[in-house]
């Protein structure tokens, strides 16, 4: 496939936003069992809303997708079949949750909604973000379905994929809140920072076991299958139009061999490898620039990492379009 | 249930791409708009197309065989672009099972390409939709047209009768025969995606004939035995050779 930024931005921007606000709830949750210190709610409130921010400009990202931006409200009518629709329904909802629990936050409206015999007080914000949780994991696979729901794309038809989008999304959300509890919360940045190592590495096996996956592949379709012709040696001659098509712009990322796999290797390097040693070492040394840098090249990783996914999914449609003439 | 449907024969199509430019020419002047090309006169012309014929050599020097390949939208009775599609633009009609896009309400996300094997959808650069074949659907249901011009325009158009026309669903039609009797198949089988447009394979045609089949067999005059002899009560042709 040939990969579209818009995708790409949109893809990584609300997977960090995700992952932002599932590390802000843990960590109420947390406090809410007193296994950690009850931050300001101003923590909270902001936090979300930068979540927020990030999913917005992810939501703002994935209309240059479109090429009738101005129907995609009609997007959300087939949630019966498509993961698609369901992506576009489940985003403005965690939108719309974030901005609540980020208010409810900020306001200080906030009333305890029940008590549960334990003597455990459930807070409104406790609700919305047991909401938000369940949104934020909705939309993560309503995400990774998108592909992984496409059988002839046998580099996504597996459950990796889903998987992976959690991990690598979660991976950068809490790399993200790391670095604003360290600005914020200084005492909250060690929590942060062991999970955002541990969903890292997490991620890091994720997606080695995808990529060790996909090296073994072996493709479904032939060309024999795909003009039904059962002869060992065929040669395409023509592919119907010499100045290229929709098919050959689409599909093919039209990058060298070289560059695909320098991709891989950055991505891993970025993405995994470097944001670890550099949360690792924070958790000694403390610095906000170090985490700074550490999601600043996460995110660029993960970017690549997205380009990688798409490019190495290889369409079965490429074998009608293997020779101009 | 009616599944119309495009029979190719790959054993006669000559891939003169008389079918293109008459698909093109056909729907490029409908109600539904042109179908947009860019650069038509310059170094890199690209545009939409419904349908596209491709060639392939088949074998190894001196045995080869060239096959010209019509490719179009296989309107599949399962097809998997239609399920994806967020908007409900991407639709495949009870009536006839023509796979079809509402213009006016995709939004242009591309999804369905994806999800589509063959790569059959092409979208429009300059109106920004999907676009496939239609089977001509605004020609083959239009009473002001003489019965036999309700086709589309690709089978109309194609000199060598490559291309048949028809309800694969009724075992009687014309194409139902060509299938079974031809040995018709569907593409990329393994997708279960139960195409409804058939291809039929090259056919090498080989007429054997035996000496004996160049004489009259049953030649009256030539005896293989004696012949049976006739009573004496039965009357004789002559009177003569008779007892």
């Amino acid at each position: 496939m040939n990969p579209a930024f818009s995708v790409i931005f949109l893809t990584t921007l609300i997977g960090a936003g995700q992952g932002l606000f599932l590390a802000l709830f843990t960590q109420q949750s947390y406090a809410l069992f007193d296994l950690l210190p009850h931050q300001d709610a101003r923590f909270y409130g902001w936090g979300s809303l930068l979540a927020l921010l990030f999913t917005m400009a992810g939501l703002i990202a994935s209309f240059f997708h479109l090429g009738r931006p101005e129907r995609a409200w009609r997007s959300a009518i087939q949630w019966r079949t498509s993961w698609l629709s369901r992506e576009v329904i489940v985003l403005p909802a965690f939108m719309g949750i974030l901005f609540l629990y980020g208010a409810a936050h900020l306001s200080g409206f906030d009333p305890v909604l029940l008590i549960l015999p334990s003597g455990l007080s459930v807070n409104a914000t406790i609700v919305l973000g047991g909401i938000g949780t369940i949104l934020a994991f909705a939309l993560f696979v309503s995400t990774g379905m998108i592909y992984a729901c496409l059988r002839f794309l046998q580099e996504w038809h597996s459950p990796l994929t889903v998987i992976n989008f959690i991990l690598l999304g979660g991976a950068s959300g809490f790399t993200l809140a790391t670095l604003y509890a360290a600005v914020f919360a200084p005492s909250q940045s060690g929590f942060f920072g062991g999970w955002a190592i541990i969903i890292t590495l997490l991620a890091f096996a994720g997606r080695g076991a995808s990529l060790w996956r996909n090296a073994r592949l072996k493709p479904k379709s032939t060309l024999q299958t795909a003009i039904g012709i059962k002869h060992p040696r065929i040669v395409q001659t023509a592919q119907g139009a010499m100045g290229g098509s929709f098919n050959t712009r689409e599909f093919f990322h039209g990058k060298s061999a070289s560059f695909f796999s320098a991709v891989k290797a950055a991505f891993l390097l970025l993405a995994f490898v470097a944001p670890a040693l550099l949360l690792a070492v924070n958790l000694t040394y403390p610095s906000g620039l170090l985490l700074g840098i550490a999601f600043i090249l996460q995110y660029i990783g993960l970017l690549a990492e997205r380009w990688f996914f798409f490019a190495q999914a290889n369409h079965p449609q490429n074998l009608y379009y293997q020779n101009i003439s | 249930m009616t599944q119309l449907a495009l029979i190719i024969d790959l054993n006669v199509c000559v891939g003169c791409h008389a079918c293109v430019t008459s698909c093109k020419e056909w729907n490029t002047s409908g109600s539904a708009g042109p179908l947009c090309d860019e650069n038509p006169y310059g170094a890199d012309p690209t545009g939409t197309f419904f349908n596209r014929v491709q060639t392939f050599e088949v074998g190894q020097y001196p045995n080869t065989e060239t096959v010209h390949f019509p490719k179009s939208c296989l309107h599949c009775e399962d097809p998997p672009c239609v399920p994806v599609c967020p908007t409900g633009a991407s639709y495949k009609r009870k009536q006839d099972g023509i796979v079809l896009v509402d213009y006016d309400k995709c939004i242009g996300c591309k999804y369905c390409t994806w999800a589509c094997p063959y790569g059959a959808r092409e979208i429009d650069e300059k109106q920004k939709v999907m676009k496939k074949c239609t089977l001509c659907v605004d020609r083959i249901y239009d009473t002001a047209l003489p019965e036999a011009d309700r086709k589309p325009a690709c089978v109309k158009a194609c000199p060598t009768s490559a291309r048949l026309f028809g309800d694969v669903h009724d075992a009687e039609s014309a194409v139902s025969k060509a299938i079974r009797e031809s040995a018709g198949y569907a593409l990329m089988p393994e997708w279960g995606t139960q195409p409804a447009n058939h291809y039929l394979p090259r056919r090498k045609t080989n007429l054997k004939i035996h000496a004996d089949e160049l004489e009259r067999v049953d030649n009256p005059l030539k005896v293989d035995g004696k012949l049976p002899k006739p009573n004496k009560s039965d009357p004789a042709l002559d009177d003569v050779t008779s007892w």
